[in-house]
């Protein structure tokens, strides 16, 4: 949904940054608006994933130029704990496995540190298991989960529900879902969108990360953004997106052969 | 290998002629293999006087289906299996005979219910020696606890001896919450029949030096053993398990884990040895080492040391040594939680897989959790 009159949550600017000193991303600018919906589409090696690592505050990625406003506050600062106490969240392509840490009790420790910078209360074991019961429902995930270690021995569609469940939980103001369709069959794939979808809402914004259509015929952007060598080539709606699936990527290769970037 | 100086001055200080006298024999030394990695500088500059505070265990109330046996019927059965496991020339055994300390022999002749051992060495700057002598009789079942603690200078020598008859069960369970200034010597010896099944699961944290060696031989074969161990130390304390499972004979079974957290100064020895010769035959051996280093200081040492003659067997080891995951912490932080806190659940995770196999008594034993939880947030 777009409306030009909607606040700004998320503005990049001319952002260039690194890993172990190999450059990345050359200058990405890029405005979300709340209620927006958008995909950054590109090949690998394209820099989309970066700049979600970017977004998120890894500490492998040095930025070397560019700002990034979250709500006009400079975002780069914050560290990444404190980038998602705000709302930010990331959803990883490669949800990480970490034994004997309980789900449940993950959950509860991530929903509590956001509730905390909302001014909300904490919640204790039996009210946080009310509130993730009912929001299990989202990506329609078993309660078994929750009593295993965060991940560990999850499916590839188990661990992207889970990702889509602690969305759920933290209820961010700009989520980014890095290739959140990666390794899905068609059934996860619908329950994983309908997840995202159920959460949208006029006041939050989504960041899709992702290789094919596929996933955007499931949750319709406003705005599609193609990306490569580390920077945004060309944007549009979702025409695009079906224009990119139509004739592939090699118009990006002329199109930067143009530009003299290789 | 020339010794050092002062390893030689160490042979001949005053306190070690005093330690030589008492067990008859010269303290380790670093030349030894088996002790190559643990200097007994940690524990040897003590004065070795013997214990001289109440004597531990005198109004143990046992549950059914336990006996307390009288002293003399229960060394030679000691002395027994401390040969099978063949560690009875070992030095921490010896001076655990020498400090005479107590003795708590106990037979089991059913079902048992679980039974918890307390000891504190306190900061009594002795020697504290228990000896336990267990005798499980045919489907005989016991959950055993020991809980020891020191609060300052002291060596505790414990020494556990037990027999497994057939269909029998013992869950052992031995924790210990130490101190910088205390030290501690435990071997563990277990001599299984075919059909018995051992579980001895072990939790180590804050001695100056601790040496625990666990036993195990399946005199049959045929018998279930499961070691889980964990190890943490800090600052620069010394924590060094040897551990023995020898199958004597075939269809034996070894699920071990040994888990250790090096921060600080510290250094964590782990030498696991299994030995299967050709009369084993359809052993099922799996051990595991994983090591967590915490500082660029820690130091970890961990050997498997497999001896396998027999041909049909399956015997799986691994060893890791790893830092800190930076994804993991990554992804914790990204949820919101700070570095520190987030730190501190992925250690409490990485040693669960220890304490959560802890019965209730061990696993809620405060001075262990304290330790624990002082370690993991310094």
């Amino acid at each position: 949904m777009i409306r030009s009159d909607a606040p700004v949550l998320l503005e990049i600017r001319g952002l260039k940054a690194s890993v172990e000193d190999q450059p990345i991303l050359h200058g990405v600018d890029l405005t979300i608006r709340a209620g927006e919906i958008h995909a950054v589409m590109g090949r690998n090696g394209s820099g989309k994933s970066t700049l979600s690592k970017v977004l998120a505050g890894h500490p492998a990625y040095t930025v070397t130029d560019g700002a990034v406003l979250y709500r006009g506050e400079d975002l780069l600062g914050l560290e990444p704990e404190q980038r998602a106490r705000i709302g930010l969240f990331l959803g990883f392509q490669y949800p990480v496995e970490i034994p004997g840490v309980s789900n449940l009790e993950f959950l509860r420790v991530a929903t509590n540190a956001r509730r905390a910078e909302l001014g909300h209360d904490e919640l204790d074991t039996f009210a946080f298991e009310d509130l993730v019961r009912e929001r299990l429902a989202v990506v329609q995930m078993d309660p078994a989960f929750l009593e295993r270690s965060v991940n560990e021995g999850f499916s590839g569609g188990e661990k992207k529900r889970n990702e889509i469940l602690q969305m759920a939980l933290l209820e961010p103001l700009v989520a980014i879902l890095d290739e959140t369709d990666s390794g899905l069959d068609i059934d996860a794939l619908r329950i994983v969108a309908g997840g995202v979808n159920q959460l949208a809402s006029p006041d939050n914004a989504t960041l899709l990360i992702t290789h094919y259509q596929r996933l955007l015929d499931l949750i319709t952007p406003d705005h599609v953004h193609v990306m490569a060598a580390g920077r945004i080539l060309r944007s549009g709606g979702p025409e695009l997106a079906l224009e990119l699936e139509r004739t592939g990527y090699e118009w990006v290769d002329q199109e930067l052969a143009v530009a003299g970037v290789s | 290998m020339v010794a050092s100086p002062l390893a030689r001055s160490a042979q001949t200080s005053p306190t070690a002629a005093a330690w030589q006298s008492l067990v008859g024999a010269p303290l380790p030394s670093r030349r030894q293999e088996e002790w190559r990695f643990s200097d007994p500088a940690g524990f040897s500059q003590l004065e070795p006087r013997l214990w001289s505070g109440p004597e531990p265990w005198v109004d143990l109330v046992l549950p059914a289906g336990v006996k307390r046996l009288d002293a003399g019927a229960a060394q030679p059965q000691i002395a027994a299996v401390l040969e099978q496991a063949h560690c009875h020339e070992h030095w921490p055994v010896r001076l655990n005979a020498a400090a005479q300390g107590a003795l708590l022999p106990l037979r089991v002749s059913a079902e048992a219910s679980e039974l918890v051992l307390d000891l504190d060495a306190a900061d009594c700057g002795e020697v504290l020696a228990v000896q336990v002598l267990l005798l499980l009789e045919p489907g005989a079942q016991l959950d055993l606890t020991l809980r020891l603690r020191a609060t300052g200078r002291s060596l505790s020598s414990v020494v556990i001896a037990a027999s497994l008859q057939a269909g029998s069960r013992l869950n052992l369970a031995a924790v210990a919450a130490g101190h910088l200034d205390a030290s501690v010597l435990a071997h563990l010896a277990v001599v299984q029949d075919p059909t018995s099944s051992l579980q001895l699961t072990t939790a180590a944290a804050g001695w100056g030096f601790s040496r625990l060696e666990p036993r195990i031989v399946q005199r049959g074969g045929g018998a279930a053993t499961r070691l889980r161990a964990l190890q943490w130390v800090h600052d620069d304390q010394l924590a060094d398990t040897h551990s023995l499972v020898r199958f004597e004979g075939p269809d034996g079974s070894l699920d071990q884990v040994h888990k250790s957290v090096a921060d600080g100064n510290g250094r964590s020895v782990f030498n696991g040895a299994v030995q299967v010769p050709r009369a084993a035959q359809r052993t099922d051996a799996a051990q595991l080492s994983r090591s967590l280093l915490l500082s660029d200081r820690a130091r970890i040492d961990t050997k498997p040391e497999l001896e396998i003659v027999a041909d049909d067997v399956k015997c799986a080891h691994g060893a890791t040594v790893s830092q800190l995951q930076s994804e993991e912490l990554f992804y914790l932080r990204s949820r919101g939680i700070a570095e520190d806190q987030a730190a501190r659940l992925l250690l409490a995770g990485y040693c669960d897989e220890v304490l959560a196999e802890l019965p209730a008594a061990a696993a809620g034993w405060r001075p262990l959790l304290e330790q624990l939880h002082r370690e993991a947030s310094s």
